[in-house]
């Protein structure tokens, strides 16, 4: 009686597997390739369109981060900020945060030197984007990979 | 009224760029985070920073979540003239808060 039971189990259970093993593989690759996406269409979104090329700008940061509630990062610009040729607004993104934006900041002529520092929070290792817009209207961007040993969000207040 | 700290100098030559660090006690909750009750926390943050000079705007930043704790910018301006930087922080729940600092500008 109790014979023709285990047959029809063997294969429900190597489908539930297979099907198992294609839902882990989803649920890992899908948001890596999706905030890699999501970390050019906020760059997009910040210059409207226009082509960013590197240079310019540098985003000093910690390449070994150990806490990453409380990151400092600098962004220096290379303009003489006058009228005539300055800075006039730089953003930082990021590739893995819950949220691409990082902050935004607007100078001018009067800001003498287009140097901003602040100190930011990193939920994991990830890629970093500073931005800058010029007044000519070009745009220039420095990427640093970042390694996060405690992460934020996840192991408690800073 | 949040405790705010603000590191400038209070004498500048004329033409001299100036370095202005500025910190203001803000938990930033960031919105994504889950309670002791494991609902997720409403965000409170600063979504803004501004420095005027003499009611001019001379720097302005937005913050978002990823900002930490008790935000800090750091920046630069020009010394011109004589008079007040107001910074200025406002954020959720209606929160805002102007400090000003005064500089006297030498010849």
């Amino acid at each position: 009686m109790t014979l023709p039971m285990p047959p029809p189990a063997l294969p429900r259970r190597r489908h539930i597997l297979a099907g198992a093993t294609g839902l882990a593989m989803g649920v890992v690759l899908r948001p890596a390739s999706a905030a890699a996406g999501d970390l050019a269409v906020a760059v997009t979104a910040y210059t409207q369109g226009a082509p960013v090329r590197a240079g310019k700008v540098k985003l000093d940061v910690a390449e070994l981060v150990d806490n990453g509630n409380v990151v400092p990062i600098t962004v220096t610009v290379d303009s003489p900020m006058t009228a005539a040729d300055h800075v006039k607004s730089i953003a930082v993104f990021n590739e893995k945060n819950p949220q691409r934006d990082v902050a935004r900041f607007k100078l001018g002529p009067r800001a003498g030197k287009a140097s901003v520092t602040t100190r930011i929070r990193l939920a994991t290792s990830q890629q970093l984007v500073a931005v800058a817009q010029m007044s000519d209207g070009s745009y220039w961007s420095h990427t640093v990979n970042v390694i996060v040993t405690l992460a934020a969000c996840i192991e408690g207040d800073p | 009224m949040a405790r705010t700290l603000i590191n400038a100098p209070s004498t500048a030559r004329r033409g001299e760029v100036i370095e202005i660090r500025a910190t203001i006690g803000h938990p930033m909750e960031t919105g994504f985070r889950a309670g002791e009750d494991g609902k997720v926390l409403p965000r409170n943050i600063i979504q803004t920073f501004s420095c005027r000079y003499n009611g001019e705007l001379v720097f302005s930043a937005e913050l978002f979540s990823a900002v930490s704790a008790n935000p800090y910018v750091a920046f630069h301006t020009v010394a011109t003239d004589s008079g007040t930087l107001v910074l200025s922080w406002e954020g959720d729940n209606g929160f805002s808060q102007a400090e000003s600092i005064k500089l006297v500008v030498t010849a």
